[in-house]
């Protein structure tokens, strides 16, 4: 009792402001659940479903900040990019249709999958070598500008290529539930997400753990100069982390696409939002960015879908830029922040 | 010795403020000869109107203010854009029908007697609009600068993208009309030298007269040259050193006993207030502050300009903001027709429009990539370029488990 007290007492007040902060959403949250539980629960279903999306954008994210320390902004457009040229893949190539058997469509995604992720692997370690690796000693601003460069040129190859309309695939997944108890429903169109994310994040924390060159990449994410001197070729490991966001990017487009419409600017916003993602549960940390994608998931759920003094979906960027601006104040090592050193 | 270098000195000095001279009076004499500019064979139809000179010359001086933030002190400001939307919105509520709860009129010109809102004279508007800037500025600065660099520029993205949704939703503000929502402030009121101007001759309101175009012009020019000589004094002057050192190396910097965060939020501050004024200006051009107006991409735009001039280089900034707002303005549509009359096949559809802000991705990939001083390099900035600077070595950030590279108690 009298180590808490001292402890507050010690609390600046801007611990203080941040824990009231906190303090308020839980009990915004806590009325609404009472209000009405099963409306509760199935929005935070969606949430939980939003949120599994930008995780996967989020770690690519916090890969690339992990290893080389750079805000990689041209991600989020490759997401898009490669969310496009997914829909061309499902409805030109295989013609994937609400008709089509079950069968045709696991294998048509499988299908789909394996190749946009090797695709935009490929194509987000070529960004590297061509736009980043230049620029491996310039001043630090150097990269983070061309970054900014490089997703613009990104985004006008998806608008040059797919045009300013909304691209939309066929809804082949059934919309039947696949979960339902009372009032709570889990549609197979969201389950769908849920079946494709969770074995990719299992396969990327096996290899980040488990195999050699995942343990480079942890190596060099900690000390570059060091990992160099014990033998690790640095660039090499760079370019398996651009490979691996390039896949992971590749997998969220697809997902996006199935649940929502997409066009050339959708990964600008999507982009941002995973990239908060990744900065609240502390920047480099795989596990933080996921935990950090959920939790901005479910409070744009919340915030766009609750009945009682919700801002409504009008103020969902603002929300989400103003909770990037208050973990950076409040607590920039995000609410992992302390393992960084060991988490990618 | 010494005397042959002073005189040196003076000789490229004076050949200096020659060229600024010419170059002045080109300028101010541009109106009068766009016209026959334009009649020439060939070149003539990639000539400037003045109208969009104006507009050139607004986001010239915007990127000149960015230049004192990305440039002098090597803050990267992703979210100038709020800037200017804080000067479009402040010239909205104190020189249109924005408060029409009120009827309050200081030298406002062009406007009946009596008009409801609020009208000040747009010269007293436009520093306002700076002041109020420069304020927005240190409320954004201050809980941000102490962030490094990477997440500075990406909070200042935030609050770019926040300050337009703001504007863009604030039309009921527990029932208060701030902004108007979606439709904007307009119209807002004209410069002009009002009844006593009038009487020796100049126009009582630039918008009712006939030679706006003309006028607007003037008064762009006026703000940008002041925007340069504040830019260049402040170059040299403690501040303005400090800035540069603080961007070769805050720890030295700090070590030297130079206070961080004030010399970074007065760099914040002082590049709002001319992003403020020249906003105030173009909106006041335009006639009206719409929230459309604040995307990113302008952000991106006015940053394309200080790198493709030269980061910290005021000239050059001032030829990169002239390409780029030419190219944004006229440049590309007439480039674009061009080439749609030029008959080759496939290319009648090709609209360069479209694709502006892949075409400035390009500029500032490449730009980074082969000249990263740009175009008239700042000296001092390309032989960082060149050498490298000191900087935060990202090991020691994680170990210290905090963003924050110094300790906060020194301020």
């Amino acid at each position: 009792m009298g180590s808490t007290l001292t402890k507050l007492r010690g609390a600046s007040i801007t611990d203080m402001i941040g824990l009231l902060l906190v303090a308020l959403v839980v009990v915004w949250l806590l009325v609404n659940f009472f209000k009405s539980p099963t409306e509760f629960v199935n929005i935070g279903l969606i949430g939980l479903t939003t949120g599994l999306i930008y995780g996967v954008v989020a770690l690519g994210y916090t890969l690339v900040y992990g290893i080389l320390q750079l805000i990689n902004f041209a991600h989020g457009d490759v997401f898009a990019l490669s969310g496009l040229v997914a829909s061309t893949v499902i409805i030109s190539v295989l013609g994937l249709d609400v008709n089509s058997s079950t069968i045709a469509v696991i294998g048509g995604l499988a299908f789909t999958l394996v190749v946009i992720m090797v695709g935009f692997s490929l194509f987000n370690a070529s960004i590297e070598r061509v736009a980043y690796r230049p620029l491996r000693h310039a001043p630090r601003l150097a990269p983070l500008i061309t970054a900014v460069g490089m997703s613009f040129i990104v985004q006008n190859i998806a608008l040059a290529t797919y045009g300013v309309n909304y691209r939309t695939v066929p809804n082949f997944i059934p919309r039947t539930n696949a979960i339902h108890i009372g009032d709570i429903v889990y549609s197979w169109s969201k389950a769908s997400v849920l079946i494709i994310v969770i074995p990719l994040l299992i396969g990327l924390s096996w290899f980040v753990r488990s195999t050699k060159q995942g343990k480079a990449m942890r190596a060099v994410s900690q000390d570059t100069e060091a990992s160099a001197m014990m033998g690790i070729d640095v660039n090499r490991t760079i370019s398996v982390t651009f490979l691996l966001a390039g896949s992971l990017a590749g997998a969220a487009g697809i997902v996006y696409l199935l649940q929502f419409n997409m066009r050339y600017d959708t990964g600008f916003e999507l982009g941002l939002i995973a990239f908060t993602a990744a900065v609240l549960g502390g920047i480099g940390n795989l596990t933080g960015a996921v935990l950090g994608a959920l939790l901005i998931g479910f409070i744009q759920a919340f915030n766009e879908g609750l009945a009682l003094f919700a801002p409504g979906s009008d103020w969902t960027r603002s929300m989400v830029f103003g909770i990037l601006i208050l973990v950076l104040v409040f607590r920039p090592e995000g609410i992992l922040g302390e393992q960084t050193p060991e988490g990618a | 010795m010494t005397g042959v270098g002073t005189r040196a000195r003076s000789f490229t000095a004076n050949r200096g403020h020659v060229v600024v001279v010419v170059l002045i009076v080109l300028a101010l004499l541009y109106p009068q000869i766009a016209g026959s500019l334009a009649s020439i064979p060939l070149i003539g139809d990639f000539v400037p109107a003045t109208d969009s000179m104006v507009v050139m010359i607004a986001f010239t001086t915007m990127a000149v203010g960015l230049n004192m933030v990305v440039g002098y002190a090597g803050l990267l400001d992703l979210g100038y854009v709020a800037f200017y939307a804080v000067g479009a919105y402040t010239a909205g509520w104190f020189a249109s029908q924005q408060f029409d709860q009120v009827s309050w009129q200081l030298g406002a010109v062009g406007i009946p007697e009596g008009l409801p809102g609020i009208h000040l004279s747009m010269w007293l508007v436009l520093p306002i609009a700076g002041l109020l800037t420069l304020l927005a500025g240190i409320a954004i600065g201050l809980p941000t600068l102490r962030l490094r660099g990477d997440y500075l520029a990406i909070v200042t993205l935030g609050f770019g993208e926040i300050v337009p949704q703001f504007v863009r939703n604030a039309d009921n503000v527990f029932g208060f009309d701030l902004t108007h929502g979606t439709f904007g402030i307009t119209p807002i009121d004209s410069l002009g030298f009002g009844a006593v101007g009038a009487a020796i001759g100049l126009p009582e309101s630039f918008r009712q007269s006939s030679e706006r175009s003309q006028w607007y012009f003037w008064t762009a020019v006026v703000i940008l040259l002041i925007t340069v000589f504040c830019s260049v004094r402040l170059r040299e002057s403690r501040l303005g050193r400090a800035w540069v050192a603080i961007r070769e190396d805050e720890t030295a910097a700090a070590a030297m006993g130079i206070p961080l965060m004030r010399t970074k939020t007065w760099a914040y501050a002082i590049g709002a207030f001319f992003g403020g004024v020249a906003g105030a200006f173009y909106a006041s051009f335009k006639g009206g502050a719409f929230p459309a107006d604040f995307y990113f991409n302008i952000s991106v735009f006015l940053l394309c300009m200080v790198i493709l001039g030269g980061m910290g280089s005021v000239w050059g900034v001032i030829l990169g903001g002239m390409i780029l707002g030419y190219l944004n303005v006229e440049g590309l549509a007439t480039i674009g027709s061009k080439i749609q009359q030029s008959g080759v096949p496939k290319l009648d559809e090709f609209d360069p429009t479209k694709y502006q802000f892949g075409i400035y991705g390009i500029i500032i990939v490449l730009m980074m990539l082969f000249r990263p001083a740009g175009l008239i390099p700042e000296r001092r900035h390309k032989i960082e370029m060149v050498e490298g600077v000191h900087d935060t070595p990202f090991y020691d950030v994680q170990h210290e488990g905090t963003l924050t590279d110094r300790d906060p108690e020194d301020d």
